[in-house]
């Protein structure tokens, strides 16, 4: 006699891939925003699941800052080559190129917040309609407000205070030429279901979140990346550590954590002990309060 | 990770003066869900707020607006996660004119915490709280009375409350209703054992979210499958394959089983049931999986694959509680998009049967205007038959949304009668 429930990651498994279905029912034209963090490979392992034995009708799209860790741009390079899919690329260093934007200055200048400008161009040339993301409501107090399905209007705004209802798993993607949706398979999963999934079905991840030695500045308590893009002040000091990271943005704002985590089962372990969200070594989430509501409002991912 | 650990949906209504947000807080704060940092920026805030120690009500802060006016607008989700059970928590607005968040935060849930300020009794918010429940067909609905530790954490006091809220709902349909004195604000029978309460036999909060019987909260007798896509690979090794995608609404199904595809009333048996890591001899709800047919059937998104012993029917007039979620009201006669599991048909409102008086919940049959956060009975008739259970019976084939085409926006939210 079999049990008739399931435990809670086959539960979220399969709500993800009940999202991802009606993506593909619903849009003409949806593509997975592909940043080659765990989030975003999480959702492209589950659309692989969705679709099988078909292959993923969905093309990747990456963002490229130009600041990037090169294991993330291999690690890109590899699975878009395995499974298969198309690959669009929406260049940063275009947009400030062609006057779209200008680069910030100062110590703590980051491509950050250009990427929004980069993402709804790139949106707008490849007529997307829908962009699935890795976002998950407990990594941020205004990502606790999304939808499944989010609407953005024809700037590619999000209304915080307008959303459309959404009840039951019935999903509304209507919208008027220009308009575009993003999509969020993953919004139930924490950081631990995501480890847990990761670890149970022993997916590939880049060696970056594995505990290895690099060289690193203190800054902000954390270790930053030492790298070409970055401007060290006087009192910094380039020191080689064994770090490892818990997210992964780009290398002028990612910090790491002394670890000495170098599997799957220790990851997972060291992360269901850590006492810190995983949003604190983001530089680009400390500058205000609001900082994550203000880029998503504009159009951020 | 234990391997049998389910997953609990459960919403919380109530409003900045009952103690919601501090009991949320006080559940994450003593399960041990708060990260440092996130309880480093709120020591500041209290501080800043003038709070001695921390203000537990700041955990469940949300969008800029929210925190400049100290209130709830929208649904907010969380999460935490126990050694015996990982758990989402809707998080809406308790007042009147949020009606429609609360609808919303209900729809998915499994329960519902209803809280009642210990001081003041049953009021008219806690009978409309337990009517949503009621309506949304939530199976368990727990009753915190807050605030004990303001009335000496009287026994006679919780009796009476019980008593109260029981005479009331009796008339509702909520199969399982419990009650628990707390403290939000100290702890008391949140997490921890009262001590202040001795008198009270019954488990804590957490343990009793923890323990709820909730696997039968998913009818698994009524077969329902509604076709969200269809699988075509073409690929050398899958050339011919034809898989009907989804995610099983109700019920179990098994390889061989006698189906019925509906409208079309086709009839076939199940050749295979397929997921990436392989064929399964029988799957149930809500597993997401693809079918396949012994017969070359003509099926798209929107068709329901049941079992042909038990079908669902098949009807183009609907009588349906419904509930307005736009601030635009109604036209009379207006035609809508329905959407109806993976199905979209067009529709009319032909009828206001009566609308819900939402401050004394009796029944008007002579005002049959629809405005926001109204709730009503209406008569629909579509424009092909939906294939319909009551909501009673089933959350997912039971329920309806409907959609302006003017606007796409989502208008309205409905449960089948």
């Amino acid at each position: 006699m079999s049990k008739y429930y399931l435990n809670y990651l086959d539960e979220l498994e399969s709500e993800a891939i009940f999202v991802l279905r009606e993506v593909w029912a619903q849009f003409e034209n949806p593509v997975i925003l592909f940043s080659g963090g765990k989030d975003s490979i999480l959702v492209t392992h589950l659309a692989k699941k969705a679709f099988f034995p078909a292959k993923i009708p969905f093309a990747l799209m990456h963002v490229d800052t130009g600041h990037n860790f090169p294991e993330t741009i291999q690690f890109r390079d590899d699975i878009v080559k395995d499974l298969g899919l198309k690959l669009l690329v929406g260049s940063v260093q275009a947009s400030i190129d062609n006057g779209r934007v200008a680069e910030e200055r100062g110590k703590n200048a980051t491509r950050n917040a250009l990427q929004t400008t980069t993402l709804l161009d790139a949106i707008e040339t490849h007529i997307i309609d829908c962009a699935i993301g890795g976002g998950r409501r407990d990594e941020e107090k205004a990502r606790a407000k999304e939808r499944f399905f989010s609407h953005r209007d024809d700037f590619g705004q999000w209304d915080p205070k307008n959303q459309r209802a959404e009840l039951w798993n019935i999903f509304n993607g209507k919208h008027f030429q220009g308009e575009h949706f993003r999509a969020f398979p993953i919004s139930n999963w924490t950081e631990m279901d995501v480890w847990n999934y990761i670890n149970r079905e022993n997916i590939a991840i880049p060696s970056l979140y594995f505990a290895h030695e690099r060289q690193v500045v203190k800054r902000d308590g954390t270790w930053i990346p030492f790298s070409e893009f970055l401007v060290l002040e006087d009192h910094e000091e380039v020191l080689t550590k064994k770090i490892r990271f818990r997210t992964l943005g780009d290398i002028t704002i990612t910090g790491g954590e002394e670890s000495e985590a170098d599997t799957l089962e220790k990851i997972t372990a060291e992360v269901s002990g850590m006492r810190n969200t995983e949003r604190g070594n983001r530089s680009d989430d400390k500058r205000s309060e609001s900082a994550m509501e203000d880029r998503k409002r504009q159009g951020y991912f | 990770m234990i391997d049998n650990n389910q997953l609990l949906r459960f919403t919380t209504a109530g409003s900045v003066d009952d103690g919601k947000s501090t009991l949320i807080g006080r559940l994450l704060y003593d399960s041990k869900s708060i990260f440092e940092d996130q309880l480093k920026s709120i020591e500041n805030t209290s501080q800043k707020k003038g709070f001695e120690g921390i203000d537990l009500a700041l955990f469940t802060d949300g969008l800029r607006d929210e925190r400049e006016q100290g209130i709830t607008i929208d649904v907010a989700y969380r999460y935490f996660t126990t050694l015996k059970r990982k758990f989402i928590i809707a998080d809406t607005p308790g007042h009147i004119q949020y009606t429609r968040n609360m609808v919303t935060g209900a729809s998915t849930a499994n329960a519902a915490i209803i809280l009642i300020d210990a001081r003041h009794g049953v009021i008219e918010q806690t009978k409309r709280h337990a009517f949503i429940a009621s309506l949304l067909q939530i199976s368990h609905v727990i009753v915190c009375i807050n605030k004990m530790d303001l009335v000496d954490f009287s026994e006679n006091v919780f009796n009476t409350i019980s008593n109260q809220f029981e005479s009331f709902c009796s008339k509702m349909l909520i199969k399982d209703v419990r009650f628990i004195p707390i403290s939000a604000l100290l702890g008391d029978n949140v997490v921890n054992r009262s001590e202040n309460m001795t008198w009270y036999q019954g488990a804590p909060l957490l343990h009793t979210l923890e323990t709820l019987h909730i696997s039968s909260d998913i009818n698994k007798v009524d077969a329902r499958f509604p076709v969200q896509t269809v699988l075509r690979p073409q690929s050398e090794t899958h050339r011919d394959y034809r898989g009907y995608a989804g995610r099983i609404a109700s019920g179990v199904f098994r390889t061989g089983d006698e189906i019925t595809v509906m409208p079309s009333g086709f009839l076939s048996k199940i050749k295979s049931i397929d997921t990436f890591e392989g064929a399964l001899e029988e799957a149930f709800a809500p597993m997401s999986v693809a079918i396949t047919l012994e017969d070359d059937i003509d099926i798209s998104r929107g068709d329901m694959i049941v079992r042909s012993n038990n079908k669902p029917e098949a009807s183009q007039d609907i009588e349906v509680m419904l509930c307005w979620l736009h601030n635009k009201p109604a036209k009379p006669r207006a035609k809508y998009t329905i959407k109806h599991t993976s199905n979209e048909q067009k529709a009319m409102i032909q009828e206001v049967i009566y609308k819900i008086d939402i401050h004394t919940l009796e029944r008007k049959s002579e005002d049959d205007t629809l405005c926001m956060n109204d709730i009503l009975k209406v008569k629909i008739r579509t424009t092909k038959p939906l294939m319909v259970d009551s909501y009673r019976d089933n959350r997912t084939t039971g329920s309806i949304i409907l959609i302006d085409d003017a606007t796409n926006e989502t208008v309205a939210a409905g449960m089948i009668v």
